[in-house]
Formats: structure tokens, sequence, C-alpha cells
């Protein structure tokens, strides 16, 4: 009998830390965090109730909270999903054992995963320079003239992209690999004797039974993005840049700490917050809606 | 004669096709890795040379200035212990209290088992960041603004690491050795000290490359949590560098050179197995 309670409290008193650190910095922000957004609040003194009236502001009429979702979303499409049309011929070509070297590629190709957001923003921010910078002297060298990379509202976003690209194109690669060593090379074959060229065989046997893999890795590029924050902070001079020029570095995530650290409206803040996670929900749901229904395609065939 | 040549013509064919694929990786093996040859280039520089025309393209000689302004501009040894010791004080306290948790989740039965491990995969998909704010004001509360606590505790018992460590020991610890080490006499504590943790160092070391990579590398919830110029992380005194009025580029690219290095360094030797573990940690995850 004393054995088989002392076989409850055991687990119980392992997982005692869990719970207390969950509590506490798990669910407890979570329900602060949605309190919070119902009051106007400075994070001193009294919080004075307003309702929804926080989320009506945004939604309707804050100058800068659609922008920002705007901007979201253009770089997740163009730095969050981009990368993955380079990774995955990345990984197929890293996959073939008749090319030589491929733990050095490998290797390369995974830095800048490995490396922290602010170097790389930082070294970007030289490469992007208008006057001094590195792209700039290249252009120019080649006869394409130099751009104000960082300054023009047009080119921050793609600025912007490029390096969220740059980043984690290997970490995918990395992914796609794994995902490609589990299919079955009989197949390959078999289209191989009915004649199919490679870039046939990839699109007809490696896409589709790489669906999964690709569902996984754009889930979490969709995460990743939404909260993009680092790489826009860095390049458009912090919070007081607040995007550069025209905000066209503003992500919602910026907003978010902007909020925080700069208005020190933790109301609004908490707010911007909660729509900008329905916002990835919403984003996870349509993705998972494309994924089954490209595969439900495919079983059908 | 028609087919020995066709024959030569499909061998160019095959030798164009492969030449192209390299040529292919090896364009992005220079976009990959020029970046950080170009951090270490410019660490080496002068102020005045880092912004010349043609920009430099070898090493040059102005570390120990460089160096000399970094310091002076940044309490830079601060930083890098506050680095050092919140990196290695996140990694070692969540491979206990994960392992802790795993164990407890993998190798016992007992009420509200499932509930719990719900609630992991649960909370693993939720980011930490859409409730920064309640955090940042809890730790106000707390006085943990400008400590270690904010950056270590509450990493402690992250849903990742209990999710790897559970998969991990429900499918590699065998429950019969558990039973002898009972009856060898030792409580399950003892069990988990003695047992446990030798038998988990693969997932151990996917759990800590993660968290010591992670923790290492972490800007945002360092630049709310640390504000002081003193207790702030390398990544945060970077940046506040950087947006300082008379920061010096050559110092901050030099601090840039400084942070990059270790892991660079680490990696470089160990790419394959920290990339098996980061596969490890997020394909399971």
């Amino acid at each position: 009998m004393r054995m088989k309670s002392l076989r409850i409290i055991y687990p119980l008193f392992f997982l005692t830390p869990f719970f207390i650190l969950f509590l506490s910095f798990g669910l407890f922000p979570v329900l602060f965090s949605i309190l919070i957004s119902f009051h106007q609040w400075k994070g001193m003194g009294d919080m004075k109730f307003v309702g929804l009236l926080n989320y009506a502001y945004f939604l309707l009429k804050d100058q800068y909270f659609w922008k920002t979702i705007k901007i979201t979303l253009w770089l997740l499409v163009f730095g969050s999903l981009t990368q993955h049309f380079i990774a995955i011929p990345c990984a197929i070509i890293l996959n073939n054992r008749l090319i030589r070297g491929r733990d050095v590629f490998k290797t390369a190709y995974f830095l800048p995963y490995i490396t922290n957001t602010i170097s790389i923003a930082l070294i970007f921010n030289y490469i992007f320079g208008n006057n001094y910078g590195f792209l700039n002297f290249i252009l120019e060298s080649l006869g394409l003239g130099r751009y104000n990379w960082l300054i023009n509202k047009n080119l921050i976003p793609p600025a912007i992209a490029t390096v969220v690209n740059w980043r984690y194109i290997g970490w995918n690669t990395i992914i796609y690999i794994a995902g490609l060593q589990a299919i079955p090379e009989d197949l390959y074959e078999a289209a191989t004797i009915d004649g199919a060229n490679s870039l046939q065989k990839h699109i007809n046997i490696t896409i589709p039974l790489l669906l999964p893999i690709i569902f996984f890795a754009v889930t979490l590029s969709v995460i990743g993005g939404m909260q993009l924050f680092d790489e826009p902070f860095i390049m458009t001079e912090g919070y007081g840049g607040m995007g550069g020029t025209d905000n066209a570095g503003f992500t919602a995530a910026f907003y978010i700490m902007w909020q925080l650290q700069r208005a020190g409206r933790l109301g609004r803040g908490s707010a911007i917050s909660w729509l900008l996670f329905l916002f990835v929900l919403i984003i996870t749901l349509i993705h998972r809606r494309i994924i089954l229904q490209l595969q439900g395609k495919e079983g059908n065939e | 004669m028609s087919k020995k040549s066709r024959l030569k013509i499909q061998k160019i064919m095959r030798f164009i096709k492969k030449s192209l694929l390299y040529v292919f990786l090896i364009f992005f093996f220079f976009i990959f890795t020029f970046p950080f040859y170009y951090v270490f280039v410019l660490a080496t520089r002068s102020y005045e040379t880092i912004f010349n025309i043609p920009p430099p393209f070898t090493f040059g000689s102005h570390v120990v200035h460089n160096f000399n302004k970094l310091i002076t501009q940044l309490p830079f040894a601060f930083n890098f212990i506050n680095s050092s010791v919140i990196t290695v004080g996140a990694t070692v306290t969540r491979i206990f209290f994960c392992t802790m948790a795993g164990f407890a989740l993998a190798k016992y039965r007992f009420p509200g088992r499932k509930f719990v491990y719900t609630l992991v995969l649960l909370i693993l998909m939720f980011p930490r960041f859409f409730t920064i704010i309640p955090l940042f004001k809890m730790m106000v509360w707390l006085k943990w603004v400008n400590t270690y606590l904010p950056m270590i505790i509450p990493g402690m018992t992250e849903a990742i690491g209990i999710f790897l460590m559970t998969q991990f020991m429900a499918n590699s610890i065998p429950d019969e050795l558990m039973d002898a080490a009972r009856i060898d006499g030792l409580n399950d504590f003892q069990i988990l000290l003695r047992v446990v943790f030798p038998l988990s160092k693969p997932g151990i070391s996917v759990l800590g490359t993660i968290t010591f990579i992670g923790s290492w590398n972490d800007f945002l919830y360092a630049l709310v949590m640390l504000p002081e110029r003193i207790m702030q992380t390398l990544p945060v005194a970077l940046s506040s560098l950087y947006l300082m009025a008379e920061g010096d580029f050559g110092a901050l690219m030099l601090g840039n050179a400084i942070t990059i290095l270790p892991l660079l360094v680490v990696f470089v030797f160990f790419s394959k197995t920290i990339i098996n573990n980061f596969l490890a940690g997020s394909v399971k995850g």
C-alpha cells in the first residue's frame, strides 16, 4: 500500500516545478494579458476598464495597425514562404549521393540559423548601406546603379525579406533533406523505367510525398514570421525609426514591442497581441486546409 | 559511329548538368558564408577604411584599436559574462527540470498523466511572445528586471524540453531497468539521478543544443527584461551600440565577431551532431 501511494507521489513531485512555473509564467500571463487588453493602463497606477475599446480602436481607427498587419503579411509571403522555393531544390540536390562535399554545403547553409538575428541584421545593414554599402558597390560596378535600400520605402521590405530568407533557407533545407530520405527509392526506379525525366519525377513523386514535411516546415515559418521583430527593429533604426520611411518595416510584433517599451501602453499592446494571435490561428488553419486538399487530390489520383 | 557519338553527347550533357548543380550549390555557399567572412574583415578595420570605396575585402590591422573603442563604448566584459551565465544557467536548469518532468510522464502511470501531457502539447503551440507584456509587468513586481532570473526561471520547464524528454525516455529507457534498480534498493529520486540521467544522454544532447544556442542568441526577451547597460546580454548590447549616435562601426563589428565566434567554432567542429540535434528537436516537436 505504501509503495503504491509513493508511486503516485513521486511523479507528482517530479512534475511540481512544471506545475508551479506553468501556473505562474504560462497560464497567469495569458489570463492577465486578456484582462489588460480590456483596460487602459500605463503599467503603473490604476487600470481603467474600457471594455472592447482597445480592440475597436485598432480595428477601426488606429493609423498603424492595418499597415503593420499588411507589412507582416507581405514579409510572411516574401520572407518566410519564399525560402521554401529555394530550400526544396537545395535539399533535392544535396540529397543526391553523387554530389561531393555535401556535409560542407550543409554546414555552410546551416550557419545562419545558429547565428543570432542581431549580428545578422547588423552585417546586412552594412551590406545594404546606401553610400558605402557592399551591395551598392557591386551593383554600381555592374552598371546597375545604386539604391537606397534601407531608406526608400519600397526597398525596405525586400531588404528585410532578403535577410529573413538568408537566415532560414539552410534550416529548411535540412528539414527537407530529412523528409527526402524517408521517400522509398524504388518509387523513383519505377518512374525511371516508365521513362520519366528527373523534373517529372520530382513533381510527381517528391513534392506529393513531401507534403507533410512541407506543412510542418511552413507552419514553423508562419508562426515565426508573424512574430518578426529583430530584423526590422535593427534594419530600421530601432523604436525611434518605427519601421523607417513611411513605416515600411513596421511589423505587428514591432508595434507590440513599441507599445510596451516606447509608448508604455500595456492595454493597447495586449490588444494587438491577441489580434495578431488571431491572425496566426486563421493563417495556420487556412494553410492546413490547403495542404489537406492537396493531399486529398493526390490520394484520389 | 553514330551510336558512339550519341553516347559521347550524353556524357557531355551529364557533365554539364552536374556542373550546373555544383554552380548552384557553390553560389549559395558564398551567399551564406560571405557575410560571416565580412564580419571578421570589418572587425579588423578602422572606421575610415570601412567606409571606403571600394569596400575592404581583406583583413586590416585595427583589432586592438577597435577593441579599445569597444570596451569604452560598452561594458563588454559584463555583456559577455551575462550572456555566458544566462546561457549556461538556462541550459543546465532546463535539462535538469525537463528530464525530471519527462521521467514522470514517460515512466509512471498516474491519474491525470494524459491531461498533463496534452497540456504540454498545447503549451508547445503557444508562442511566448504573445504574453511578453504581462510577463514584463510580473517581472517588475517580482523585482526580477535586470537580474538573470527572468532569463532562466520561466524557461526551466519549457514545453519543448518536457516533450522531447518524455518522447525520448518512453522509447529508450526500458521499464525493467527501473524495476531492477528498485530491487537494488534505490528510491525513485536516486533512480532519476543515477539511472535515468546517464541513460538520457542522447535526449539531453538534443535539448542542450537547442537551449544553448537559443539562449545565447535570444534578443527580444533580453531586450525587455535587461534594460540596464551592465546587465545586457551580447545581442542587446550590440543593438544598443548600433543605435547609439556616436557608436563606432569598427568596434561594433568586432563585438559582433566576438558574439558570433564561440558558436561558429563549435559548429564547424560538431556541425553534423548539432544539425542532427536541431532536426531531432524540431521534427519530433
